[in-house]
């Protein structure tokens, strides 16, 4: 094996409860421990401070739950599916090292130089909870529900976001890809939403500013719990789970060298 | 009911760093609350980075969780931020662990490492629920205790805790379990009662044991309220290190914090003898701990922990017997498992250390530091850090040549008889060591971080008049017009915020009022420099009718009580006295491991020893080490003008 490139694998993992206050680099941080507490073949870089190689996917902000977070690792060696140190162990292995409520969903082998999940990525999908209230008053389901449409209808939505340190005013409208009202009370609405990541992404809270910005005079929402369900590989009019996007070819018997 | 995790939840949306609160760190505990069970809340009154990697109180929380009769958990102070919030919500503190309101433990125990923490101290019990001053307490309310370095002046907190341990926690915490298991059971009858009782644990401490009386600013006395009260608390000491290898599951933090690797401590207390250093003062004797623990502790806290670097921690790392066997040992070990750190703190100024050090830092060899803490040999005397300048070029050279750029040197200013050519003393060594470095590399740069010195109790040094604040910068400003453009990167530590740990360091028990001032004012969070003001200190001062200028710069004399006479740490008064006096005629003192007893104290009075693997001194410079340390010079300063004729022809204790 000496001499081989490493073996590059994608890891997909929950992010549900209190662990979801820390960050990107501490769930980084968090799996390389993971990695070392159960001895797993982690790769590392060469040179004088050696780094593991750990690529990450799209950020979930601080405080958002997901059930579609991926990770891109290599391996020193291809482990194997099966056998006690093969891949169809590291799932559970991971997950007992891991913190409580990150847990590993599914890990593939993928192919050497496959494009990273930053740039893969192209649509993401979320469940939104959102209070409302009308000041002075208070909202119904209808007017939740007219906002929601009127987002739709509007052509574009001139938000202000923070890019790079600087308030900037943004049409959010073009990554709004779908939204609908899935549940909705008194206070709380529930609203499944499917955004775009590329050229320009709109995060949960991009959205809930635009509902407030659509009709200033309607409810104001405020946004609650946030949970990622899914995250899209689009390419040639394909829709790919990122775990099935890059699939490692099947190992030659023969190799040239 | 018992957890407030619902309402504290929304909350962390809304703050900064969120994940401080969460708790659920591998090695972490969410104990069952038994009624039988006497429930410690440990808390460290500094944000969660900085106190969640506090080696003594994750000693103290595997201790007691492993006991029958108690359950620990653990809180950090919150951030302004979210103490906003939580006193908005009606929220009280509460631990990381189950999120139980801190008002439901039996024991709120604070670690206090730092002076500066006091109204921390103050701010979490407020936040707790509970009265801020012991005395208005009732017997349903936490009992509030404190233990660590700080404690060994207990004075200026005895207002706002009802006990304090004095030394090693590891074997009082179960006997103070024990007291007030005892005491819940026979229903909480009266505070005064279990009070009474902690109070005659060895090494327990209850302030409102004692009355103070005074004789103008000064004491008069100190006195046990009833005849069953030492007159005098002595500090605990474990004896040997061996029968305590924690923390056995070290907290691995979620976020990043400082300190953030597996922490080995190797051994405990320091004879080395250096006059400013509370912490080699107050530990004594030497304990360490067996090498094959230590090997042990490292392989199962690497593979139980993921960490991929440890630390051997103690007071002076390089001291400990067979350092090099074991770090030649530790490093070869994981070269097999790979990318595993090491990393030695308190590192001694000579080649030897760079010898281990590059041993350690095979590839990464980017800074090294060296504390020689003054800036002359003469002034290096006085202090007893006995660090020669071939010593520490001799180490700068080597760390150069193997290829480190960066060093950095520690001092302290406004040391007993600093003068100005000891404060240029510390540019003039800064200066040559860019120069050795740029024998080797062009890059070779020096960063010089310069401490005000904070006399502290029990030590040589607790009789010296601190300098004042505009001393102290005038010698910071004379350091730096020295420094400009030399390569020597200065950095220096607020004076403002020298003069307000003098304040707390030797306070008596009326700063306690002043400290609380500066709490109800707003001022948490004094470490940080951003939070801290001096004028906050000045007012808490003045309110309580009290002269900073009396505490912090006035030079004490010999008869004088001081404010932590009634606690002891083992050293005879004679012997600090003593070592005084010798300070002023700059003699140094060597390091009683390897040379004969000088009788501090410690050793004889409490009936322990050295535990130290091997009875000869370490290769390398300094103490203990065949220097000649006898000769002494001229007092350059009178400090002590009626004393000091006498002193110089002292010689040291055989």
């Amino acid at each position: 094996m000496k001499g081989d490139a490493g073996f590059p694998v994608r890891i997909r993992f929950n992010k549900r409860g209190p662990v979801r206050f820390i960050g990107h680099r501490d769930v980084a941080r968090n799996f390389e421990r993971a990695f070392r507490i159960e001895q797993l073949p982690l790769a590392f870089t060469l040179g004088f401070a050696p780094r593991p190689k750990v690529g990450f996917g799209l950020a979930l902000s601080v405080g958002h739950e997901s059930d579609a977070e991926y990770l891109d690792v290599e391996l020193t060696h291809d482990p194997g599916p099966d056998g006690p140190d093969g891949l169809d162990r590291f799932p559970e292995a991971l997950s007992i090292a891991l913190p409580e409520g990150i847990d590993v969903t599914g890990v593939a082998p993928i192919a050497d130089r496959a494009p990273s999940l930053q740039e893969a990525v192209t649509a993401v999908e979320y469940r939104l909870e959102v209070a409302h209230e009308t000041p002075g008053g208070s909202s119904t389901p209808d007017a939740v529900a007219t906002m929601v449409a009127s987002v739709l209808d509007a052509s574009s939505l001139e938000i202000s976001r923070t890019r790079k340190g600087r308030e900037v005013a943004e049409d959010v409208r073009p990554a709004i890809r779908a939204m609908e009202l899935l549940e909705v009370d008194a206070s709380i609405a529930s609203l499944h939403l499917e955004l775009a990541t590329q050229p320009r992404n709109a995060r949960p809270g991009d959205v809930v500013a635009a509902l407030n910005a659509v009709a200033p005079s309607g409810p104001v929402f405020t946004e609650g719990r946030v949970l990622r369900t899914h995250q899209w590989i689009e390419r040639v009019g394909a829709r790919l789970e990122p775990l099935e996007a890059d699939p490692r070819a099947p190992v030659l018997e023969a190799r040239a060298s | 009911m018992s957890s407030l995790w619902p309402r504290i939840e929304p909350l962390l949306a809304r703050v900064e760093k969120p994940a401080r609160y969460i708790g659920m760190e591998r090695g972490s505990v969410r104990p069952d609350h038994l009624p039988g069970q006497v429930a410690w809340l440990l808390l460290y009154p500094d944000t969660y980075e900085i106190g969640l990697p506090n080696q003594g109180l994750q000693i103290l929380y595997e201790i007691l969780n492993e006991r029958d009769d108690a359950v620990a958990e653990r809180s950090y102070a919150p951030w302004t931020d979210l103490e906003a919030e939580l006193r908005a919500s009606g929220v009280p503190l509460f631990s990381v662990d189950t999120h139980r309101a801190a008002g439901d433990f039996d024991v709120l125990a604070f670690n206090l490492s730092a002076e500066l923490v006091a109204t921390n101290l103050l701010n979490c019990i407020d936040l707790a629920g509970v009265p801020v001053r012991a005395e208005h307490r009732s017997p349903d309310q936490p009992l509030v205790l404190a233990g660590g370095h700080c404690t060994f002046n207990p004075e200026p907190y005895a207002d706002f805790v009802d006990a304090f341990v004095i030394g090693d926690g590891e074997e009082p915490v179960g006997e103070i379990t024990e007291v007030i298991g005892a005491w819940k059971r026979g229903g909480r009858a009266s505070r005064e009662a279990v009070l009474h009782d902690l109070a005659t644990i060895p090494g327990v401490y209850v302030p409102s044991m004692y009355e103070v009386s005074y004789d103008g600013p000064r004491i008069a006395a100190v006195e046990p309220r009833y005849p069953d009260i030492p007159e005098r608390v002595e500090k605990r000491t474990v004896a040997d290190l061996a029968d305590w290898p924690y923390p056995k599951r070290q907290l691995v933090p979620l976020i990043e914090v400082v300190h953030d690797r597996l922490n080995v401590e190797i051994f405990r207390g320091c004879t080395r003898g250096c006059r400013f250093c509370q912490a080699g003062m107050i530990t004594r004797p030497v304990r360490e701990r067996p090498v094959e623990q230590v090997r042990t502790m490292v392989e199962d806290g690497l593979r139980r922990t993921g960490y991929d670097e440890v630390a051997l921690t103690s007071l002076s790392s390089a001291d400990f017997s067979g350092i090099d066997g074991l770090v030649a040992d530790l490093v070869n070990e994981q070269s097999g498992c790979g990318n595993v750190g090491l990393s030695l703190p308190s590192l001694r100024v000579d080649a030897f250390t760079v010898g281990i050090a590059s041993e350690i830092q095979k590839v990464k060899r980017t800074g090294l530091t060296f504390a020689p803490e003054a800036g002359t040999w003469r002034l290096r005397q006085v202090i007893n850090k006995m660090i020669t300048e071939e010593d520490l070029y001799a180490a700068v050279d080597g760390a150069y040549s193997q290829g480190w750029r960066r060093v950095k040197l520690y001092f302290l200013t406004g040391l007993p008889t600093e003068m100005d050519e000891d404060t240029m003393g510390i540019a003039e060594l800064a200066k040559n060591v860019v120069a050795v470095g740029k024998k080797y590399t062009k890059q070779a740069s020096c960063t010089a971080s310069v401490g005000g010195f904070v006399p502290k109790a029990h030590t040589p040094f607790q009789w010296f008049g601190q300098n004042g604040v505009d001393e102290m910068r005038r010698k910071v400003s004379m350091l730096r017009d020295a420094t400009k453009r030399t390569g020597v990167q200065l950095r220096w530590h607020d004076p403002e915020a020298s003069f307000a740990e003098g304040i707390v360091s030797r306070g008596d028990r009326r700063v306690g009022a002043a400290i609380e001032h500066v709490w109800r004012n707003g001022g948490t969070f004094q470490e940080w420099s951003e939070r801290f003001e001096l004028s906050r200190w000045l007012e808490g001062m003045a309110a309580a009718g009290l002269d900073p200028d009396w505490y912090v710069t006035r030079h004490r004399d010999e008869h004088e009580i001081l404010p932590w006479d009634h606690v002891a740490a083992g050293l005879h008064r004679d012997f600090l006295w003593q070592d005084w006096k010798q300070a002023l005629a700059e003699h140094g003192l060597p390091d009683c491991r390897w040379t004969p007893c000088y009788d501090c104290g410690v050793c004889t009075q409490y009936a322990i020893e050295h535990v130290v693997a091997s009875a000869t001194a370490p290769a390398g410079g300094s103490q203990g080490t065949g220097q000649d340390l006898t000769t002494g010079g001229a007092v350059p300063v009178t400090l002590l003008p009626t004393k000091v004729a006498s002193v110089a022809t002292t010689t040291v204790a055989p």
